[in-house]
């Protein structure tokens, strides 16, 4: 185990650095000029060549790089045009918001946490007890109409579940608000009534995907030979599909609800264009937007480390739950 | 995928046909696995009425200038003149008419339904295009990985898992409009082919990893098979062994994932619109329509729910007819 261990966070690190690299080529070295973005409303000639030379955009980029990646291991001191001495998880200065990006991370990644760690409970849920019910139940109403739910639910796109919601839920019946975060610890009730539409529109697409796969996986379960000798043993029903089938049936889904959850951490970027929240997603598109580069930089690696953590999770219990995959 | 159950099937089927006695004269049929496919095809009812729909589809975005002609109303036509003084329109839903059959746009008036024609257009030909590109460059990089092994097939794999890693939303947002100042430097006109051209070319660079996974497992499931071996043995060459061994046997997995990848092409599309790159206003689009509705949810609720039931309509039919058509390629599943 522990040499599978090794292995995986080894070629997790070393997916983590050419992700680094690519992102770091792509925005730092393609020609157009990173500081034109960077520059505050009022730029003049000196100013830009003020701020390239802040940003070491005059040395080479390999020492770019470097400096780039010791600033987040140790920190390093930026000049003082950018808040001086930056801390250990430096990912630089951002000039568009005048402030250091990790606290701009710091202050938008509760948000899409409190957006995404609901909505996947709720997802998995809903996706998986209405996949194994319709399993269980095949062939009646129930199925048809899981099976219908599904295929709706896998076609609608996100913005427009999100619109339709918006326009029912908050602009005609005035049930809720208008979507906003709060933190959950100054006020729990508007925390949930803020995200909820956001949770439900998340939760409602993924549900379909979750109920349709997990159909599939309890459907084959149910006629493998394991089940029929727990049957015929005499173990009653709730116990051997409860326990017995369900077990085998939601081994893949947890992989891939694993990856999905990584995935949706490292910013639900419709989601929260849709309400209008501004947390991973939202930053991420503003920066692009202003041309904010460290910015940039930062929600793209935030984002790849969630997916490569999540990809080593779920190979690390997956290896767990399966011991044939170890020996690979 | 091996072929020989699919046989045993079609066996089944004619032999409980020739039960019934009216075919017992006729004998036994030949098909080709292919030809079995799309008898099955043609009986299930959902797979006839969602190609239907798609081939409706197909033939309103092929024809969108033609219907232009015959509706009589441009895509980038302004009708101020049907707008209050607040910029919106006047009538029910949106403005809904005889002349305006989807209503207009708040603001600039344009006509919402030849828009969503062109919309349509654009849609379907980046999706097309987007989906054959990734299949061949995910059909070659999967089968030179899962039929070589060793080391091309680990630099692959990592590749593979590299992409994925990869954000896809955000890169794409951050590289469209860097590639684009590269070709056009800040102020330059962009065309709206070339828009659509680099949307195509970031699908291509994300969108190949699904199809390269998938052929690689299936050649590796196949490559120690007779048929390889004996094709080796007798001198075959890499090419031979790839395209004219291998890939026919696999066509069928790979065919459904073709038919899949449109419809999410369609909406990664629709996504990127959405959220501000990828086209420009000119070239109408269906996710760049619901983002500019959603600043009217209120005031005209009707423009968000015309693009969204069409690209909902749009891509369902898809999902169906993918769903079908593995069916009849592989009726053992159980979806």
């Amino acid at each position: 185990m522990s040499r599978f261990l090794i292995k995986r966070l080894f070629s997790a690190t070393l997916t983590l650095f050419a992700v680094s690299v690519l992102t770091f080529l792509m925005f730092f070295a393609l020609p157009r000029d990173p500081v034109t973005g960077m520059c505050p409303k009022n730029c003049n000639p000196e100013r830009l060549e003020r701020v390239r030379d802040d940003l070491g955009l005059n040395d080479p980029l390999v020492s770019q790089y470097a400096g780039y990646m010791k600033g987040i291991v140790t920190g390093r001191d930026l000049g003082s045009a950018q808040g001086g001495r930056c801390d250990a998880p430096c990912l630089g200065w951002s000039y568009v918001s005048n402030e250091a990006v990790s606290d701009t991370i710091a202050r938008v990644l509760p948000v899409t946490l409190s957006i995404v760690i609901p909505a996947a409970i709720l997802w998995l849920l809903l996706g998986v007890g209405l996949g194994m019910v319709s399993a269980l139940r095949r062939g009646t109403w129930l199925d048809r109409a899981a099976i219908g739910f599904s295929l709706t639910g896998a076609s609608l796109q996100l913005y427009f579940v999100g619109a339709v919601l918006l326009l029912v839920f908050v602009y005609n019946l005035r049930l809720l608000p208008v979507p906003s975060y709060t933190s959950i610890f100054d006020d729990p009730v508007k925390w949930a009534s803020g995200l909820v539409l956001a949770w439900v529109a998340l939760a409602f697409l993924f549900s379909a995907i979750y109920a349709r796969l997990s159909r599939a996986q309890m459907l084959e379960t149910l006629s493998e030979d394991f089940v029929r000798t727990a049957r015929a043993k005499g173990l009653a029903k709730p116990k051997v599909y409860g326990r017995h089938a369900l077990r085998a049936a939601i081994t893949p889904v947890v992989t891939i609800a694993g990856l999905d959850v990584g995935g949706a951490l490292g910013g639900t970027v419709i989601t929260e264009t849709t309400f209008g929240i501004q947390g991973l997603g939202r930053t991420a598109v503003d920066a692009v937007r202003s041309g904010d580069l460290p910015t940039i930089m930062a929600t793209v690696l935030i984002a790849a480390v969630f997916v490569v953590l999540a990809n080593v999770l779920v190979d690390l219990l997956y290896a767990a739950i399966d011991p044939r995959v170890r020996l690979r | 995928m091996s072929l020989s159950p699919v046989e045993g099937v079609a066996l089944a089927e004619i032999e409980s046909g020739a039960d019934t006695g009216e075919h017992a004269a006729k004998g036994v049929v030949g098909r080709s696995p292919g030809q079995l496919a799309w008898l099955r095809l043609r009986r299930d009812r959902t797979a006839m009425v969602s190609g239907g729909l798609l081939v409706f589809f197909l033939l309103l975005g092929l024809a969108a200038p033609l219907i232009e002609m015959v509706y009589g109303v441009g895509p980038r036509e302004q009708f101020q003149n049907l707008l209050d003084g607040f910029g919106m329109p006047l009538g029910y839903a949106g403005g809904v008419t005889g002349e305006h059959w989807f209503g207009l746009e708040p603001n600039l008036g344009r006509d919402i339904f030849i828009r969503l024609i062109y919309g349509l257009r654009t849609s379907l030909f980046i999706a097309f295009a987007a989906a054959l590109i990734t299949a061949t460059i995910g059909i070659v990089l999967g089968a030179l990985a899962g039929y070589l092994g060793g080391w091309l097939d680990a630099v692959i794999s990592w590749i593979t898992d590299l992409t994925l890693a990869m954000p896809f939303l955000i890169i794409a947002l951050a590289l469209t409009p860097t590639i684009t100042l590269r070709f056009y430097g800040e102020r330059g006109q962009v065309s709206s082919a070339f828009g659509v051209g680099v949307l195509i070319a970031v699908f291509a660079i994300f969108g190949w990893t699904s199809t390269a996974r998938l052929v690689r497992g299936q050649v590796i499931a196949l490559r120690e098979r007779e048929f390889v071996e004996a094709a080796r043995a007798s001198g075959a060459g890499l090419g031979h062994i790839i395209f004219r061994q291998l890939l026919p046997n696999i066509w069928a997995p790979i065919l459904v994932s073709f038919s899949l990848a449109v419809p999410q092409f369609i909406t990664s599309e629709a996504a990127l619109s959405f959220i501000g790159v990828g086209l420009s206003d000119e070239t109408p689009s269906f996710g760049r329509m619901i983002y500019d509705s959603l600043d009217f949810l209120q005031t005209d609720p009707a423009y968000v729910f015309f693009p969204g039931i069409m690209i909902f309509a749009l891509v369902f039919a898809f999902n169906l007819f993918g769903d079908a058509l593995r069916d009849a390629l592989d009726p053992k599943s159980s979806r």
